[in-house]
């Protein structure tokens, strides 16, 4: 194998209903950095039905080139179907990285196409970097127990492949008008061959706890002592008009589903104010909440790690300041609603 | 219809604890454990099992102890289990796993065909899932991941109607037998173990292969020598800095936080009054 085949960074772009998935548009920001220093392309790799015209948006997020299956069998992701296109492609092409979204259609492509390859797949990536001369990519993750983050390589294959946590990379402010190379590929497919069908999707209508769409979170934690003392992590919640979000401990507690679950087996979220209040702030908690406009901390133990990774800490009784919080702010907004009213 | 899990031992995160002061692991405290999404899968093949009868067989690559967990899946149902256990195969990364277990299979196979592979959605330790999709692409079967209910199996057509989780709903989705499964834990709820399979448990003896009982094995694809991922450097993210303390007492600190909260007040949605 010459390395030097190998040229391009590559970003899976997961669309679905007519829009680019956020975590690709992240991709393509991160994938930027990566091909400048490397000196080399960014390409989307677009795969679907009637997708093409979301290569405009793909440009504007700083591709230069997109590649586009674009045929009736790709209507749905299936795991046979979309991994003989980016098969076909790799091989044709040869990229040096391969990014996808550590989603569930990108984790189920990934695997599948690095088994077939074959080539090495990092998962879960929360940082990326590249060896400018060797072209090496480092892909970081967080080891088991997550108090300590892994560097894995891939030295002796390409290309090298990374699935990549949403929330965690940027995306680039889109340049309107922004163009690149769109290259068309076909595959021969029939449906006949294809092993799975995809009968109906099912959209649930009632909707579903997204913490990672909110733009305030209220995260309470074991510091909270009880069901009962959490009831005060929904008052405050409540009264901002944010989310609520747990540390892993409170949701074990059964104090509240997962879904409301911060950190590495929970969710990342980057709202622009986040609280964390009785959260000690453990590494596994952290990595899901570090990137926060504003984060917020109340602990009654000054000591708490917690204090190290917020921009506002007070030390207190979560009993006895959250309750005037909540005082102060509903004062402070009928305040408002007043001037606003006397205002129009 | 014969199924065969895969299931892996791992240590228990629920009781392993970090000290948050020096943010390590307390290993002593972690007792190793049958991966929870795959004691999902055995009583997954349990279930279907109760409705097309046939075999379940289950499988795991890791050290001898992980008999351990071959017996707790003979609790919960399973009727046969196999222990690929070798110096070889240590090291692996997901794809040299895949590889393994796939070899095993394929022998596994020779003595009763193979009609489903069940996995569970990730292993809580390595925490990839991509064992599972793996495994199928190296037998060629087609792999649906996050699944949420096996609806129907259709043992004449050898089809199966399987729900896959999507992040706003589920897709029905009808694949071919055989094929290879990864489930979600809402799939259903692990249920007591008779009696009688607990008596079984406690008397079993799984079957042992080295690299030597499988078939066909290229030893280069095994092990730390099969794997094209290496753990390179392992660092403590750095910490951010740490940020403004609010002094005061509890009444001046939240005044001061009611300053900062205030200039963003555009995100609070003030309701306009009646
Ligand atoms: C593999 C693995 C994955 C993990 N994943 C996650 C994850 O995704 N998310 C996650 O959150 N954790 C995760 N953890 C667990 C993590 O290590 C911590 O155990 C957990 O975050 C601690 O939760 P806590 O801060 O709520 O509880 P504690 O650590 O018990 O902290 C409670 C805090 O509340 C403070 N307190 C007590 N009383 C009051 C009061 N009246 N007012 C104010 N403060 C008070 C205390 O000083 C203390 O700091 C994971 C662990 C492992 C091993
Ligand atoms: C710090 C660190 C980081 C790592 N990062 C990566 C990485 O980024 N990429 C990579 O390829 N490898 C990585 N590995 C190696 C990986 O953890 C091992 O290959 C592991 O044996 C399998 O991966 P998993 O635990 O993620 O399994 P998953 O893929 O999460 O497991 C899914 C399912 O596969 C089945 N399964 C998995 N392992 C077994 C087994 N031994 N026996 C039977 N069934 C099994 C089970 O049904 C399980 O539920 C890393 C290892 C370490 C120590």
């Amino acid at each position: 194998m010459d390395f030097r085949d190998y040229k391009g960074v590559w970003v899976f772009i997961e669309q679905k209903d007519e829009v680019v998935a956020s975590v690709s548009l992240e991709l393509l920001g991160a994938g930027r950095k990566l091909a400048d220093k490397r000196g080399v392309e960014l390409a989307g790799i677009l795969i679907g039905e009637n997708v093409k015209h979301l290569t405009k948006t793909i440009f504007e997020y700083g591709a230069d080139t997109v590649y586009v299956y674009d045929q009736p069998i790709f209507k749905h992701y299936r795991t046979e179907t979309y991994m003989k296109a980016l098969l076909e492609c790799t091989e044709k092409y040869k990229p040096e990285i391969i990014l996808f979204g550590a989603t569930s259609t990108g984790k189920d492509l990934a695997s599948a196409v690095a088994t077939d390859m074959p080539t090495g797949l990092t998962a879960d990536t929360t940082e990326l970097d590249v060896e400018e001369e060797t072209g090496l990519l480092l892909a970081s993750r967080p080891a088991f127990g997550g108090n300590i983050m892994a560097t894995i390589l891939c030295k002796k294959y390409r290309p090298q492949m990374a699935t990549v946590r949403s929330k965690v990379m940027k995306a680039l402010t889109p340049q309107t008008g922004r163009t690149g190379k769109i290259i068309e590929e076909t595959i021969s497919l029939k449906e006949e061959d294809i092993r799975t069908k995809v009968l109906e999707i099912v959209k649930e209508t009632v909707k579903k706890v997204r913490i990672d769409e909110a733009d305030i979170i209220v995260a309470g934690g074991k510091g909270l002592g009880s069901f009962e003392g959490f009831q005060l992590i929904h008052q405050l919640a409540e009264t901002l008009g944010g989310a609520v979000g747990a540390s892993r401990d409170v949701v074990e507690a059964g104090w509240i589903e997962h879904a409301h679950q911060v950190g590495q087996t929970g969710v990342t979220v980057t709202p622009k104010i986040y609280f964390a209040i009785g959260i000690s702030g453990a590494i596994q908690h952290i990595v899901g909440m570090k990137n926060s406009g504003l984060i917020i901390a109340i602990n009654k133990d000054k000591e708490a790690p917690i204090f190290q990774a917020c921009h506002f800490g007070i030390v207190g009784d979560a009993f006895e300041i959250v309750p005037i919080l909540i005082e102060q702010f509903q004062m402070a907004l009928s305040r408002e609603k007043v001037s606003n009213n006397s205002k129009g | 219809m014969h199924i065969v899990v895969c299931i892996k031992q791992v240590p228990d995160t629920k009781i392993i604890k970090i000290n948050p002061k020096t943010n390590t692991l307390d290993r002593r405290s972690a007792p190793a454990i049958l991966n929870p999404y795959d004691a999902h899968a055995v009583q997954e093949a349990v279930k279907i099992k109760g409705k097309t009868g046939g075999t379940i067989s289950v499988l795991s690559m890791g050290p001898p102890q992980a008999t351990a967990i071959i017996k707790k899946s003979i609790e919960i149902g399973a009727d046969r289990g196999y222990l690929i256990t070798d110096r070889a195969f240590a090291g692996a990364d997901t794809l040299a796993t895949s590889y393994a277990l796939s070899k095993a299979l394929e022998r596994i196979g020779k003595e009763l065909p193979v009609d489903m592979v069940i996995c569970g959605k990730h292993a809580i330790d390595g925490d990839t899932g991509q064992v599972g999709p793996g495994i199928a692409r190296r037998m060629d079967i087609p792999p649906v991941t996050n699944v949420i209910e096996v609806a129907e199996v259709n043992q004449e057509e050898k089809t199966v109607l399987i729900k896959r989780k999507l992040s706003n709903g589920y897709e029905l989705i009808q694949s071919e037998l055989p094929c290879l499964l990864t489930v979600e834990k809402e799939i259903n709820q692990i249920e007591y173990s008779p009696m009688l399979n607990m008596i079984k448990a406690a008397r079993y003896e799984p079957t042992i292969w080295a690299v030597s009982d499988l078939e066909n094995v290229d030893r280069t694809q095994l092990g730390l020598k099969g794997s094209p991922t290496i753990v390179g450097k392992m660092f403590t993210p750095p910490r951010p800095e740490g940020g403004k303390r609010l002094e005061g007492s509890p009444d001046e600190q939240v005044k001061q936080l009611m300053d900062v909260l205030m200039e963003k007040k555009d995100l609070f949605t003030i309701q306009p009054s009646k």
